[in-house]
């Protein structure tokens, strides 16, 4: 791809992405009332997020394995109530703990 | 700045997932072919995942800029979604240039996290949060092209698990103290799990999956539980 090309491209995904997002937050100023769609859109995030996560944690790893205990690492710390990033953190190296050992046996 | 100072703290796991992530971008840029200058000027100017990654994989295919523009804008519209959410959440008077500002910190995980605190959300708190995810994003994918055989690839792969189990650690509190919400997720994740099964749906990019999920799981949850406070939860 020639640098123009390039440029061109960069300045159209960057432009779409930026526009989507700001178009609701600059120019949407009224509070919605609907309860129906308040709670549609209270629930967004959740619903993002779980989507985001399931099922592509268990691929997120080396192998299938390592993701299944790391998933469950995570959701153990954060049935306890543990921060997001010791969740994070502690997962990723259990994750690497089980690639290792696996690889060894 | 207190309201700055905890939106920086708040955003430090999310820069660390962001730095994995956009690690693999810039290792997936540098053996594409791509300029490692090219990979940081489209992670500081998009900061978004799928989005970039989509991007790239057309831009180095010499596709089309119509599909590109296409591809990108299927692929974010959910934003459109969060940032109509946020908008209903951000202190009535901020004011139009700063409201500009904070739509471009606008991810899944900058969105998802600054809509748990309660009350309204001022525009130092967003900045703070949108702060250091958007450097380790930018300082990811210039790490991830610059020295892509810095990292063995064990640790490498291990680390894509950081963003997911970050995730995990935002949803289980709220769904453990609220039924609702406990099952507006696993609506979410039936549907996706379902999208990704269904042979002819698995097609879908990324992107469409997560606005099928989020359509389905937040349309659902409306329709049986209107105005819930989800907020103060």
């Amino acid at each position: 791809m020639s640098t123009v090309r390039l440029t061109g491209a960069i300045i159209i995904m960057a432009v779409v992405t930026y526009v989507i997002r700001l178009l609701p937050l600059t120019f949407f100023r009224r509070r919605i009332t609907n309860p129906h769609i308040k709670a549609f859109l209270n629930f967004v995030p959740y619903a993002v997020l779980g989507a985001m996560t399931f099922p592509d944690v268990f691929s997120s790893t080396g192998s299938t394995l390592s993701a299944l205990i790391g998933t469950a690492a995570a959701f153990f710390l954060a049935c306890r109530g543990r921060g997001l990033l010791t969740v994070s953190l502690v997962s990723c190296a259990i994750a690497c703990a089980v690639d290792i050992i696996a690889g060894i046996l | 700045m207190r309201e700055y100072i905890r939106g920086l703290k708040d955003g430090i796991p999310i820069c660390l997932g962001y730095i994995s992530v956009s690690f693999a971008f810039g290792l997936m840029a540098a053996r594409g072919g791509m300029s490692l200058a090219a990979a940081v000027i489209i992670s500081m100017t998009n900061l978004t995942s799928a989005g970039q990654f989509a991007g790239m994989d057309i831009i180095l295919s010499n596709g089309g800029l119509l599909e590109l523009a296409l591809a990108t804008f299927i692929i974010n519209i959910r934003y459109l979604l969060m940032s109509l959410s946020l908008s209903q959440r951000v202190d009535p008077k901020t004011g139009t240039l700063k409201r500009l500002v904070m739509s471009f910190g606008i991810t899944d995980e900058i969105f998802a996290l600054s809509m748990q605190r309660s009350g309204d959300i001022t525009f130092r708190y967003f900045l703070g949060i949108m702060t250091l995810p958007y450097i380790g994003w930018s300082f990811g994918t210039f790490l991830g092209g610059f020295a892509s055989a810095l990292l063995p690839e064990l640790i490498r792969k291990s680390l894509g698990i950081a963003i997911y189990a970050m995730f995990i650690a935002i949803i289980v509190p709220p769904a453990k103290k609220s039924r609702p919400v406990l099952n507006i997720i696993l609506i979410a994740v039936a549907v996706s799990a379902a999208l990704n099964i269904i042979p002819v749906l698995s097609g879908l990019s990324g992107g469409w999956k997560i606005i099928i999920s989020t359509l389905a799981a937040a349309g659902i949850g409306a329709y049986i539980y209107p105005e819930k406070e989800v907020r103060d939860i």
